[in-house]
């Protein structure tokens, strides 16, 4: 009877988040690679439906043989849509590199700090991310902006005389990432940090080791887990990013988010968005793959 | 040479914490600017406040985002401990590579693909949008997040608590709620928390998944903020980070209590 129980139980406990995942998560990409397969018409929904589940055999025969790949073919021949999906690629690896100049320092500082300050200094990393994305990216409005606040201070302190056009440029979606992102990369690179054992560096630095040597062949190897960690992190999502670019950047800013979304919003072409999704999903699948893959590793080291 | 390491790391952190901060402190000071410019001071005023409590889109706004938030975050949390159970108890069973891609993707998945495919997936099944599709979206993508905190606290956990409890006769049912989960409570509260900011914060998957009569805070900041930027959006802001910087302090110091009560109880223990 209590095998029973226990079986029953365990069944339950894996099959539930189970069942809901594939609902809410798989099921809806297996629908978005569908309608990207569709053509787009004027009606609500504004797709032709492919597959007709109850038509049976025959009806799934007839549909399949509809499926059109004009919506990738149309985003390999338009050069704008190409160019949105690189120039997303190279925004975050930028932003990336940019996030993890300014992170690592960061994450050091605190890893070396008193451990009865690190668990405040720890809070105050964490405070700005439990704030909202979108706040965020506006009060960097207010500072960019040609009479904002960093113009204002820079020509009260004669550094400049005209005002710095900022926003609405890629420099501003950039500041934009790395600021949202930093604490996403600084979180993974502390807790490897602060795990280390500093007495390798102590040795190799009684051994006559300059401290700068010492960091770069005991430490940062040693750090190379978390930073991996936060380099995805903050990676993958910026790819896809709409809201930083949508707010900050300017008509120069291609973001592949901000295609698909005014594919979506304003074009209503659902189909074309789908197809945009699915490409996105594609570029980022190896990323998120490998991201998967060192979460799982970290997590059997800990056991 | 150590005294320049610590002071490079001083520096390092002063600069950065800078940055953290200064731009979220100027956003406050000016949400009590006296004048409609965001930029010039013109003294000190709370009227922007005010005038954001006679406006009822953003009040509506608001409860509709306070009711998702906690019904999704309790949900997820639901969904989400048992996903980290079944993670981190159940080491083979049949899709189990499956299943951890599917906790670990929607952690960094771009938003626009998770919202795009859940609209499609309720266009298909031809449920009408509106608060209730925007819950559903929630729960879905703050599950993975309460999974991931619990799963790091469930990996420490000492399972021979479990088994004794177990060996003494109790179910597992019984011994899930009597010795595992007062254990877990802390991951499993800070799980609900971080649920319930994500919904509170997410923008993107709730435009996508919202109808009419739906609008959350956040849409109604963006549709606000696209208009240009004005001390109410500032005041509105200023609340929503009050509200979760309240709620984190109390957390923590709540958490920092139980710690030292803890030492204590284990000290008390060690003198009998």
């Amino acid at each position: 009877m209590q095998k029973l129980i226990a079986s029953v139980v365990s069944r339950l406990v894996i099959s539930i988040p189970y069942l809901w995942m594939l609902i809410f998560f798989l099921i809806p990409f297996i629908i978005v690679f569908k309608i990207s397969l569709s053509q787009v018409t004027m009606a609500i929904p504004p797709y032709t439906p492919t597959i007709d589940i109850w038509a049976g055999w025959q009806g799934l025969v007839n549909s399949v043989s509809q499926f059109s790949w004009d919506n990738y073919t149309f985003l390999g021949s338009d050069p704008l849509y190409v160019k949105a999906y690189l120039s997303s690629v190279i925004i975050a690896a930028i932003s990336t590199f940019l996030t993890l100049l300014v992170g690592y320092p960061i994450a050091y500082g605190m890893a070396r700090a008193p451990a009865t300050v690190r668990s405040t200094l720890l809070m105050l990393v964490i405070l700005p991310f439990w704030t909202s994305f979108l706040i965020r990216v506006y009060a960097w409005i207010g500072i960019l902006k040609p009479e904002g606040l960093l113009n204002q201070f820079l020509m009260w302190a004669n550094v400049i005389h005209t005002p710095l056009n900022i926003l609405n440029t890629n420099t501003a979606v950039l500041i934009g990432i790395v600021y949202s992102y930093l604490p996403f990369l600084v979180l993974p690179i502390y807790s490897t940090l602060e795990k280390m054992d500093y007495s390798l560096v102590e040795a190799a630095e009684d051994l006559g080791c300059p401290p700068i040597t010492a960091f770069w062949k005991i430490t940062f190897p040693l750090s190379l887990p978390g930073v991996v960690a936060g380099c995805f992190l903050v990676f993958i999502p910026a790819v896809g990013e709409f809201v930083i670019p949508d707010l900050l950047g300017g008509s120069e800013t291609l973001m592949i988010g901000k295609t698909l979304w005014n594919e979506f919003s304003a074009n209503r072409d659902w189909p074309l968005s789908s197809a945009v999704a699915v490409v996105l999903l594609a570029l980022l699948v190896v990323p998120i793959v490998l991201f998967q893959r060192s979460e799982a590793k970290a997590q059997e080291s800990e056991k | 040479m150590n005294t320049t390491w610590s002071r490079f790391n001083i520096v390092s952190l002063v600069i950065g914490f800078a940055f953290l901060y200064l731009p979220i402190v100027l956003l406050v000071v000016f949400s009590f600017n006296e004048s409609r410019l965001v930029t010039v001071w013109a003294g000190f005023s709370t009227k922007w406040y005010v005038s954001l409590f006679n406006n009822k889109s953003f009040i509506d706004a608001a409860w509709v985002t306070i009711r998702v938030g906690l019904i999704s975050a309790t949900f997820a949390t639901i969904l989400g401990t048992l996903g980290a159970l079944a993670l981190t108890r159940y080491t083979r069973f049949r899709g189990r590579m499956l299943f951890s891609a599917m906790i670990y993707a929607p952690l960094v998945m771009p938003e626009v693909i998770t919202g795009l495919s859940l609209l499609l997936l309720f266009v298909a099944i031809g449920f009408d949008r509106g608060i209730w599709t925007v819950t559903l979206a929630h729960i879905t993508f703050t599950m993975c997040f309460v999974a991931v905190v619990v799963q790091s606290r469930l990996v420490t956990f000492d399972r021979s608590l479990e088994e004794a409890a177990m060996d003494l006769g109790a179910t597992p049912v019984t011994t899930f709620f009597k010795v595992t989960l007062p254990v877990i409570m802390p991951a499993v509260v800070s799980g609900w928390m971080l649920a319930f900011t994500l919904s509170l914060d997410d923008l993107v998957i709730s435009s996508f998944t919202s109808g009419p009569g739906a609008t959350t805070l956040p849409m109604r900041i963006y549709s606000q903020v696209r208009l240009g930027v004005t001390p109410e959006i500032n005041a509105a802001c200023t609340i929503l980070i009050a509200i979760v910087a309240v709620g984190v302090v109390i957390a923590s110091i709540a958490n920092k209590r139980r710690e030292v009560q803890k030492a204590r109880d284990e000290q008390a223990a060690a003198r009998h």
